[in-house]
């Protein structure tokens, strides 16, 4: 019982925690106008995160590499990106490369 | 909701569907993890409805699992999310008020937000922005309640390649932006950043630290901008 009940206390401090971090810069943006320059970091900002969420994703797992497979599998997706695939097509290569490989053995 | 979804392409409409399909089949196999794990069948389906950010849930999981203080796991798992702020600073006003604001800041997570930032203009980026986070609030919780019900019954679902789909979507869909120079410039290092961090680093760290390559994308202000900036200043 009283695992459950900080489980609960786990759960209530991550839900409403990232519910504040959601939240956070909607109230900054309403209080502050930022000059143009900052607009243009804020918005390049995101870019550079999401750019580094797909490098982590791709190629660890844990601390540690996440192996070839998956790896294999976002560039191939990235290729068929760049020759502008329509991004259904991406996206299944993308998996299908990874379970392709592990199939043969690749990890 | 139905003229937001009307004012979306068909081929906006297919991809969004797609993406949370994958985001309903990772659900699957986090549900069938969380009640692998030992956790009661309550906590996943509860979890993906009110925190709504896969990773951060996993690694929660992952850490209670191996015995951790759920508190510490929901510190790490805040650390994960910390992305949100930059995204939410970065996003213009997509809600609307009222009640619109709670839900619409609630489903803002990484495929919402890149599908918006993806579109051109606002009526657009604000109907991607909502098919996308509604379509995630009803993917991710119903993948996870179906997997925690299955256990054991779903082995990894790494076998399909689906792990390979979650960076592969936010690569397709950040593409164009990369087409500018300057952008993929910062975007490397941001990677490269992470990359070199995240051997050392919790979880979520890496991705924050990638920011700072930001910073390679400044220009020297034109007179004009120093012009508006002063503007800025005194009024």
């Amino acid at each position: 019982m009283r695992d459950n009940a900080l489980l609960v206390a786990g759960l209530c401090v991550l839900s409403a925690g990232t519910f504040a971090c959601r939240l956070s810069g909607r109230l900054l943006r309403q209080r502050i106008t930022f000059p143009p320059r900052a607009e243009q970091l804020l918005a390049g900002g995101a870019v550079v995160m999401l750019a580094a969420l797909v490098a982590t994703t791709a190629l660890t797992k844990g601390h540690g590499f996440a192996g070839y497979a998956r790896p294999a599998g976002v560039l191939a997706g990235g290729l068929l990106a760049w020759r502008k695939a329509p991004f259904l097509v991406i996206v299944l290569a993308a998996a299908a490369v990874t379970a392709v490989l592990r199939l043969l053995g690749v990890s | 909701m139905s003229s937001i979804y009307r004012t979306l392409t068909g081929g906006l409409r297919r991809d969004i569907t797609l993406t949370c399909l994958a985001v309903w089949f990772i659900g699957l196999s986090y549900g069938a993890i969380a009640v692998a794990s030992g956790l009661p069948l309550w906590f996943p389906a509860a979890q993906s409805v009110l925190v709504l950010a896969g990773a951060s849930e996993i690694l929660f999981i992952g850490i209670v699992a191996t015995g951790g203080n759920p508190i510490a796991a929901a510190l790490a798992g805040l650390l994960v999310n910390a992305r949100h702020v930059p995204y939410s600073l970065a996003l213009p006003d997509l809600t609307g008020p009222g009640w619109r604001r709670l839900l619409g800041t609630h489903v803002m997570n990484d495929e919402s937000v890149v599908f918006a930032l993806a579109q051109e203009d606002p009526a657009t980026q604000r109907a991607a922005y909502w098919t996308c986070g509604l379509g995630v609030l009803i993917c991710w919780p119903s993948g996870a309640i179906l997997g925690a019900l299955a256990g054991s019954f779903i082995h990894d679902t790494s076998a399909f390649g689906l792990d390979a789909m979650f960076p592969a979507v936010i690569l397709a869909l950040i593409f164009p932006a990369l087409r500018d120079r300057v952008t993929l410039r910062a975007a490397l290092a941001g990677a490269a950043i992470a990359l070199a961090a995240a051997p050392f680093l919790p979880a979520g760290l890496p991705v924050l630290l990638a920011l700072a390559a930001v910073l390679s994308t400044l220009r020297p202000r034109t007179g004009q901008e120093r012009n508006e900036q002063e503007g800025n200043d005194e009024g």
